[in-house]
């Protein structure tokens, strides 16, 4: 079952003549976690505005294609129905957090209660969210005195909450340091497997998509210019041309290839001592 | 509605009995919340302007003449005193009345009432954002004011160079904050602010009928009170 579908996409931003999305097809299923990456300004937070149904509903701009969320075009839904149907998490966790709330269950509970949830369905629903993002030990705990790994699943927690069917996430890890963005990574590679929820993950750090994805995307001005398994994807070529850094283990095999010996031999026999 | 009903008895009228009934209102308020040695920087902070008070009013108080006191060429008069007096105290059960209100009102909690007052959520969530507009902005201050020390601008010193190193301060500052806007707007969207439903009360405020009559009696009573002082059908001492 296709839970977002992109066809021929093109948005440019208002104001603006260039399009910053150029011809985008794009398919992703029920319980897919598909990775994207490419340079700066290659498109990618748009291709997330776009799919979140929030460009042009929220920012403005003029888009043209058809962009369906759960089989319904976006264009025809209000951003909150939207938002039941595909959540979305920025890279900044401090721009998320609503700011009027003391404590991170509140914090959590705000998207439900802007939904007129009954108190009861709050209650269960925030529990819930917490025990996927991992974040159940800080409910007491005020949201703008978390670490920045903390807040960004308190962030993830607040956005599933909503129950969304798929999940859209760019550069969740950027602003994180190395503990924080395993922290994020062991928790979203729980949330795919637990529920089924389908991600759609913006990533410089392709060692992240590549333990996290089956299948990755590169984005180049606007396009995507290739679309396969991650396996496949990540170990091509031509990544450094379009401004992506291969994952760590790639360009490991890549080193111990260039001096002629075999990477499987070479990291077997590493992996023995 | 104690905080409001005292501050304004204090502000609007003349004379000992007022500020001093607002100071028993508050007095007892204080009592009974347990708020005792909180309210200490609030008096202080009052002081600076009590002193000023007393020093214009007790030596300089225009057409004064009962002379009480002479030190050098002033001359302290009992009338300034008398003045100075009744300013003070109703400057300190203003101020008192502000900290009561301050001090037993946590944020959340208010907007909380508001909302179940029927407040729309956006006017709710504009005023909660507001108040914490503040420490945030406080904090980015912090943050650009550290990153353009890192860069060399020096900012200790004199008076005229502390100036001017807040001017390189207020663009990276006021770019950053209207750069949050839309993403904290989208990030609002993506958690179904604009929802039309009403919101599930999540903090029931304890207020029973006694509650009740007496904030109503007391705002009923101020009101009087000043109306009827000011029209002039009753005068305080």
């Amino acid at each position: 079952m296709t839970v977002s579908a992109l066809r021929r996409v093109r948005y440019r931003y208002a104001g603006s003549s260039k399009w910053a999305l150029d011809g985008i097809d794009l398919e992703i299923g029920a319980g897919e976690v598909v990775g994207v990456c490419g340079a700066n300004d290659a498109g990618k937070s748009t291709l997330c505005l776009v799919a979140a149904g929030l460009a042009p509903g929220a920012i403005g701009g003029k888009l043209e294609g058809s962009v369906l969320i759960d089989g319904t075009e976006s264009r025809e839904l209000a951003p909150y129905d939207v938002a039941q149907r595909c959540g979305i998490l920025f890279q900044n966790a401090a721009t998320q957090l609503s700011g009027t709330t003391t404590t991170v269950w509140e914090e959590v509970a705000f998207g439900p209660r802007n939904l007129g949830l009954d108190v009861e369905t709050i209650v269960e629903r925030v529990g819930w969210a917490m025990h996927l993002a991992r974040v159940e030990h800080l409910a007491e705990r005020q949201p703008d005195r978390l670490s920045g790994g903390q807040a960004q699943l308190v962030a993830l927690a607040s956005v599933l909450a909503l129950r969304p069917t798929m999940l859209i996430l760019d550069e969740p890890t950027s602003q994180l340091d190395p503990a924080g963005t395993r922290l994020v990574g062991e928790t979203l590679a729980g949330l795919a497997r637990d529920t089924g929820t389908a991600l759609l993950i913006v990533e410089h750090k392709t060692d992240l998509l590549d333990g996290l994805c089956r299948r990755v995307l590169v984005v180049d001005q606007g396009r995507i210019v290739l679309d396969g398994p991650a396996a496949e994807v990540l170990e091509d070529r031509r990544l450094e041309g379009w401004g992506v850094d291969a994952p760590s283990r790639v360009r490991l095999a890549g080193a111990i290839r260039r001096r002629g010996l075999d990477p499987d031999v070479v990291l077997a026999n590493g992996a023995g001592r | 509605m104690i905080a409001l009903s005292t501050a304004a008895l204090a502000f609007v009228l003349r004379g000992w009995l007022a500020p001093i009934l607002a100071l028993i209102v508050v007095g007892a308020t204080v009592a009974r919340a347990g708020l005792g040695r909180a309210f200490l920087p609030f008096v202080l902070a009052t002081l600076p302007l009590l002193i000023s008070i007393v020093l214009i009013d007790v030596f300089l108080y225009p057409g004064a003449t009962d002379t009480i006191m002479v030190i050098g060429p002033l001359r302290a008069t009992g009338t300034g005193l008398t003045i100075a007096g009744q300013a003070s105290l109703r400057i300190v059960a203003f101020a008192l009345s502000v900290a009561v209100f301050a001090l037993t009102t946590p944020t959340d909690d208010l907007l909380a009432d508001l909302e179940r007052r029927g407040m729309g959520r956006r006017a709710t969530f504009i005023i909660g954002a507001a108040i914490q507009t503040i420490p945030r902005l406080a904090a980015r201050a912090g943050e650009v004011a550290d990153s353009q020390r890192a860069r060399g601008l020096n900012t200790e010193g004199s008076v005229w160079r502390r100036v001017r190193g807040v001017v390189p301060l207020v663009g990276p500052m006021i770019s950053g904050a209207l750069s949050e806007v839309e993403e904290r707007t989208l990030a609002l969207e993506a958690r179904a602010f604009s929802a039309p439903a009403r919101r599930a009360l999540l903090r029931p405020m304890p207020d029973d009928a006694a509650q009740r009559a007496g904030r109503w009696l007391l705002g009923l009573a101020t009101i009087v009170l000043i109306v009827a002082t000011i029209s002039g059908h009753l005068a305080l001492p």
